[in-house]
């Protein structure tokens, strides 16, 4: 978390406990808090204030999106790699669900045979959680106005936030969902863009609170860590991005040189000299290999062993691993699917963080692999 | 040692990986994910993960759950669906036993380092004068599970641990309630553990298209129906819609190609044999007169053995194909197979 927004956290803990719908002097000064943190969040994501809903987590945005915005009538549509808080809802909704490419692109075709008139909404993923690849919704969009015009556009951004510019790449979308803890605030916040216009539904009915929209006492203090921990990714994201991505650069590439049978998910092979992949249609922070011959939840067991925390597709709530329904979509054969891993860097990863990973990761597929022959 | 201990969130797993954790052995507990969604009730589900990993916590160990459901699927629920579907009494706690704790979860904990993998059952592994080891009935007779485990060879015998199988479940329920776990006086798992209690027909019925057939007697005369041959087994009496005869009528023939159920006397059900099929060995095949087990509670029968097959010292029930048929001498498993 960033310190900074957890330090402008404690005001509203410690001092200024109050609810933000009173109406005595700090009921008041809560509700400029969450206000100002509405205006911080808002251009962050290239929104209006009253555009901006507050709630308790991405995957809250995402339901409110789902079924809000469904709510009249019409048919739901999303991509196959649509995070688990897109596609339950949308499977609920006996939804259309749309298939994408090998390397996790959007397959516009597909999108486009799924889209008529009867559409009300498409959910598509700025950046994926699993793979990092990352959209273009102007794509998208286009694919919209051609074939359901009607339709209103939500992206869950709960990923892209930490590395892309969404103010600038989700212009085109009603609805936007971004998740605090993935950009350095505290967990248990979210939010969704609602744009001017667009008819929603409150799924969380009682007080009223964010303009009827979602009701529930506002989570002050988690407002203002979301806004605080916004305002500084936004400030920092170019130099993040670009210190991040050489991190990532030089893990992935020294995993693919020590271990044999890798599959880098979300890559293309390089035009440039001098570069073994091109990765530039996935975040910075996103390394995600599939190794042959192995069994993702060993290779955590012993990556956590040597040190090294990652993950290998969703955990459910039992804490097992589930097979990855992301790279199901991608067409990977469940034998490579099975040995995923997710290494996921962040603006507080270092060298000595990559150097470690580069030891343990590949002695322990050597390990698992020695075991299984 | 490094030991990977088995936490199914029952009360026997768990002192099973206190004591290991109390004899100083470094313990990981480790709860394997087999069947259902998150919101299932029966085996497995997320409250007995909760359980498992709340009691790993009050030991101060590490808990994982590894996710073992596609094995459980095409290893144990499959083939018990497709036995059933050929007329066949299944018994999926020894699939499970012989292809997912005993070899996927050993296969795993060898591959991550683990010397040794621990399990709540109630059943001893004794070390022989000759260095070999076998599996022996647990010091509770009316807990021992030796009879679902009689699957166990040389290497996985030297790698596996049961800590409780010396105690009576009296002493492993006192012992948790004094290590103060929460699992102390959860009632014991019972039934197939990926079906809720009562639903097998159901479950099936999911599964496999369920056949009706006519129920004769042994001179051919039809003396009903049962919607369901695929859920008769050889020597049941119960649910044959039978009932009312002069004596009692057992289910004595199950043919599922047919259609037919022929019902018999209890007298119709002896036989001097019995063949066993896919028979393993703990160590050597044995020399002379052996303990015939061929239900999980059975009595124990004297037999020899031809080959694959059961010669029996008196005639003895026929044992529902698919059923264990175990080979003891002793209190010590020395193989088993399946009724054939």
């Amino acid at each position: 978390m960033h310190p900074e927004a957890f330090e402008a956290m404690g005001e509203y803990y410690e001092g200024c406990y109050a609810n933000p719908t009173g109406a005595h002097r700090m009921a008041r000064e809560a509700r400029r808090a969450t206000d100002d943190a509405r205006d911080i969040l808002a251009e962050a994501l290239g929104a209006r204030p009253g555009e901006i809903v507050f709630c308790g987590s991405g995957t809250e945005a995402d339901n409110l999106a789902v079924f809000g915005a469904a709510a009249g009538s019409g048919a739901v549509v999303c991509s196959a790699v649509e995070h688990p808080a897109v596609l339950r809802p949308t499977e609920r909704l006996d939804g259309r669900i749309v298939g994408v490419d090998g390397d996790g692109m959007a397959d516009l075709e597909a999108l486009a045979a799924a889209l008529d008139g009867d559409v009300r909404l498409v959910s598509v993923m700025l950046a994926n959680n699993e793979t990092g690849v990352a959209w273009s919704l102007e794509e998208v969009a286009e694919v919209m106005a051609r074939h359901a015009p009607q339709a209103l556009l939500h992206t869950d951004a709960v990923q892209a936030f930490p590395w892309l510019d969404v103010a600038a790449r989700a212009g085109r979308a009603d609805l936007i969902s971004v998740s605090a803890h993935k950009f350095g605030g505290p967990k248990g916040v979210g939010a969704l863009v609602v744009r001017g216009g667009v008819g929603l539904q409150a799924q969380i009915v009682g007080g009223g609170q964010e303009a009827e929209r979602r009701s529930g006492t506002p989570n002050v203090a988690g407002i203002v860590g979301m806004a605080a921990a916004a305002a500084i990714t936004v400030a920092r994201r170019a130099e993040t991005t670009e210190r991040v991505g050489r991190l990532r650069d030089r893990l992935a590439d020294g995993l693919r040189t020590a271990i044999d049978g890798v599959v880098e998910s979300g890559v293309r092979p390089a035009s440039g000299t001098g570069v073994p992949v091109d990765r530039s249609a996935k975040v910075a922070g996103s390394c995600h290999l599939c190794f042959e011959g192995v069994e993702s939840e060993a290779l955590l067991f012993l990556a956590e062993r040597g040190g090294v925390y990652a993950s290998a597709a969703s955990s459910c709530a039992s804490g097992a691993e589930n097979p990855s329904h992301v790279l199901a979509a991608m067409g990977y054969p469940r034998s490579l699917a099975r040995g995923s891993l997710r290494l996921s860097l962040g603006a507080a990863s270092t060298d000595a963080d990559v150097h470690t990973a580069l030891n343990v990761i590949p002695q322990a597929v050597t390990q698992l692999r020695r075991a299984v022959a | 040692m490094q030991v990977l201990a088995a936490m199914s969130g029952g009360v026997d797993s768990s002192v099973a990986a206190a004591l290991l954790a109390a004899e100083g052995h470094e313990v990981v507990g480790v709860t394997m994910k087999l069947w259902g969604g998150p919101s299932d009730t029966g085996c497995c589900s997320v409250a007995d993960v909760i359980d498992a990993r709340r009691v790993a916590d009050a030991l101060g160990l590490d808990h994982h759950v590894f996710n073992f459901g596609e094995d459980f699927s095409a290893r144990v629920v499959e083939p018990y669906v497709a036995d059933h579907a050929a007329g066949r009494t299944p018994n999926p706690c020894v699939e499970c036993n012989r292809h997912i704790k005993f070899e996927r979860l050993l296969r795993r904990a060898e591959a991550l380092g683990f010397d040794a993998v621990a399990t709540g059952h109630h059943a001893r592994v004794v070390l022989r004068p000759d260095g070999t080891r076998r599996l022996a009935r647990g010091a509770d007779a009316a807990k021992d599970q030796s009879y679902v485990l009689y699957m166990l060879g040389q290497d996985a015998l030297a790698k596996v641990l049961l800590p409780v199988g010396h105690m009576t479940k009296d002493r492993v329920r006192a012992l948790a309630a004094e290590l103060g776990l929460r699992t102390a006086a959860k009632p014991d798992s019972t039934d197939v553990c990926f079906i809720q209690r009562g639903e097998r027909g159901s479950f099936l019925a999911e599964r496999i298209v369920p056949t009706p057939a006519r129920v004769l007697d042994t001179s051919g005369r039809c003396l009903g129906e049962v919607p369901s041959v695929q859920i008769v087994t050889l020597g049941q009496r119960k649910g044959l819609g039978v009932g009312g005869q002069q004596r009692p009528m057992y289910a004595v023939d199950v043919d599922v190609a047919a259609g037919v159920v022929t019902v018999g006397d209890r007298a119709d059900l002896l036989s001097d044999h019995q063949d066993v099929r896919e028979v393993t060995w703990a160590a050597e095949p044995p020399q002379g007169p052996v303990l015939v087990q061929a239900s999980a509670h059975g009595a124990p029968r004297p037999a020899t053995l031809d080959g694959a097959r059961v010669c029996w010292q008196a005639p003895q029930q026929r044992v529902a194909p698919g059923q264990s048929v175990v080979f003891y001498d002793g209190d010590e498993v020395l193989g088993g197979g399946i009724a054939a």
